[in-house]
């Protein structure tokens, strides 16, 4: 077994909407429900899922970017929600995060040697010449140069900026890092180039990545295992081979069928869910998935299945297995 | 232009190294100052803006060098309030015989009812003017930003004790405010910019906290929280940078809207006392004399709507050059 990296069990996230004079919580926003989730050292985590399913939630609970409501999360020993502020502060360094959109993930203000600059500068690991010798390391590990150090964020193509964004998360030598939708806002050619930079930096450096997209051809590619979310629950995951050979879960399969594939003759059966994604506020009674699910049976709406394990490592949540 | 050329002789580093030090700085600094001439270039290209530029800049060499443009020393002109017995002695400067003279070469804007020099007055006015702009916007900017960007910042508790506090303040008319003070503390230029202080704040709390508010949510935010920036740094080099543009448009319109306000308080005699040259308190008691000395009014009003005016042309032109959908 190899050596775990984040784990998380029985993790939630719920955001309170805050009615009346006494700011009473009426209802909570189930974004992250009853999660456990455990990623391997070196591995890249893949976790895919509709909008608003509450993956990017995810990816930022597990760092602490935002403290997550119930449940524990374990990263590299220590348990990220029982430790204090100022612990909590030395190991930011070592999970880093990646936004999806670079353009708003880049203070405006600040030229690129700032903006790498800074994370070196908070934890007081470098200063003067060798900042400035670092920073251009920094700049030529993900592909950029010298004359880029002094220029504004708005000066950058989108995959320009995308790779400032790397930079700086990997300034600090971090072991895990969230990749929240990393090449959602690139063109197809510039996609490549990033998830190739990807690939070649965690050999470099063994990084641990959490994967999170809604592109399902970038998860074949880039992904070691991967988990599928519905509506704030886990509701499969197992290897990335084992999964695109064989879908247990009906969320799964439906969505599975939806990947274009180059070739007009070949003819697919695409699976149409009806209805909408449910509401986080008041998900489905029992399996979130039963009021779109082709096979729904009446014990579905009952009770919720756990995720159980299938195959080897093929975990799903569904009363069908 | 040297930085501009990549490879020079290097020679020249060493005979003369202060080349290279302004080299670097221009190198360093490039990308800053293609920011700076493209946004002077907006600028330049709207002529009202230029106009507003213009005048302000009349307006603040005016006031620096009032002694030398003002064409006789200004006998009882005072500049402050509290300089006592000095002016008892300048009154024995003034010219009853000259009363109410119309403009002429002596007197460029012609004379006063106690036969001052209008033209003398209306230049060591924007003096006045302008210490009474510049004191109650900086200071109100000042708890604004301040406060606002706590409240916006923290969110939850403090924000909403932090913003009924402004609401209160927001609900004080600053005319009987500014009343209650000239009865409570005596007529005084001091006691009326307390008073616009008082009122004036509460717009910039809330434009700095809607500005933060929006900024806070920001993904370079999120990003510096991540590499484990603390709370003052995310406020001083994140958030607080980001969110001066429209604050600074704001400033400038509001540096004319002060000025009206504070020559209305002088014109309805609670500002400054009788005596002082302040451009509100010479419409006021020039209003007597409207129909046959219109200069006495005219002079000092013109100078109060080119004021304003020039802060307000500045103010959309600043607007107009900091919209960043204007600029790419």
């Amino acid at each position: 077994m190899e050596e775990t990296i984040v784990n998380a069990t029985n993790l939630k996230k719920y955001f309170p909407i805050k009615e009346g004079l006494f700011s009473s919580t009426k209802e909570n926003i189930k974004a992250v429900d009853n999660i456990n989730i455990e990623i391997r050292k070196g591995e890249t985590f893949g976790l895919v899922g509709e909008s608003g399913c509450g993956k990017t939630t995810l990816g930022r609970v597990l760092i602490h970017l935002i403290p997550p409501t119930a449940g524990t999360l374990v990263f590299m020993g220590s348990d990220l929600t029982a430790i204090n502020k100022s612990e909590l502060r030395k190991l930011r360094p070592h999970m880093q995060i990646v936004f999806q959109d670079p353009s708003s993930s880049l203070n405006p203000r600040m030229t690129v040697k700032n903006i790498i600059g800074e994370p070196l500068k908070i934890n007081k690991r470098f200063a003067g010449e060798e900042l400035n010798a670092k920073i251009l390391e920094l700049l030529n590990t993900v592909g950029l140069d010298e004359q880029h150090m002094y220029r504004y964020p708005h000066e950058f193509s989108g995959g320009q900026k995308q790779r400032i964004g790397v930079a700086r998360a990997l300034a600090l030598n971090p072991d895990f890092i969230v990749l929240d939708e990393p090449t959602s806002s690139l063109d197809v050619s510039v996609q490549a180039q990033i998830l190739n930079l990807f690939k070649d930096l965690q050999e470099k450096f063994q990084l641990t990545y959490l994967f999170i997209t809604h592109d399902l051809s970038v998860i074949k590619y880039i992904s070691d295992r991967v988990a599928v979310m519905y509506a704030g629950k886990i509701v499969e995951y197992a290897p990335t081979k084992d999964l695109f050979w064989e879908q247990l879960h009906p969320y799964t399969k439906a969505l599975l069928s939806a990947i274009p594939v180059p070739d007009p003759r070949i003819k697919r059966k695409h699976i149409h869910l009806k209805g909408e994604v449910p509401s986080l506020i008041s998900p489905p009674s029992g399996c979130r998935f039963h009021p779109r699910c082709p096979q729904a049976m009446p014990k579905c709406s009952e009770a919720e299945p756990e995720l159980k394990e299938f195959h080897k490592d093929h975990f799903v949540a569904c009363y069908l297995y | 232009m040297r930085w501009l050329i990549h490879e020079y002789d290097s020679e020249v580093d060493k005979i003369r190294p202060h080349v290279k030090l302004v080299d670097d700085f221009f190198k360093k600094h490039e990308s800053k100052i293609k920011d700076l001439r493209f946004m002077a270039y907006l600028f330049r290209k709207s002529l009202l803006s230029m106009i507003g530029l213009i005048l302000i800049l009349i307006l603040i060499l005016v006031a620096l060098f009032a002694p030398f443009i003002a064409s006789q020393h200004p006998a009882y002109v005072r500049v402050s309030t509290d300089q006592g017995t000095t002016v008892i002695e300048e009154r024995w400067d003034i010219n009853f015989s000259q009363t109410l003279l119309p403009p002429s070469a002596q007197h460029l804007f012609g004379t006063d009812d106690y036969g001052r020099d209008i033209f003398s007055m209306v230049i060591y006015g924007s003096q006045t003017s302008f210490r009474i702009c510049i004191i109650v916007v900086a200071i109100s900017t000042f708890i604004g930003i301040i406060l606002g960007g706590i409240a916006g910042y923290f969110g939850g508790i403090i924000d909403e004790t932090l913003m009924r506090i402004t609401d209160v303040f927001l609900a004080i008319p600053y005319l009987i405010l500014a009343m209650a003070v000239a009865a409570a503390l005596g007529r005084s230029i001091d006691h009326i910019m307390e008073a616009m202080i008082i009122v004036w704040w509460p717009t910039y709390a809330r434009l700095m906290r809607g500005q933060v508010i929006a900024i806070r949510e920001q993904q370079f935010v999120e990003a510096a929280r991540s590499v484990g920036a603390s709370n003052s740094r995310i406020l001083f080099r994140h958030i607080f940078p980001n969110s001066f543009a429209p604050l600074l448009v704001e400033i400038t319109l509001d540096l004319g809207a002060v000025l009206l306000v504070a020559a209305g308080l002088s014109f309805l005699g609670l500002g400054a006392s009788p005596g002082t040259a302040e451009w509100g308190l010479m419409i006021s008691s020039g209003r007597v004399h409207m129909f046959h000395a219109w200069w006495y009014v005219t002079f000092p009003g013109l100078a109060i709507v080119l004021v304003v005016l020039g802060f307000n042309l500045l103010g959309d032109g600043l607007r107009d050059v900091t919209d960043p959908k204007l600029r790419r």
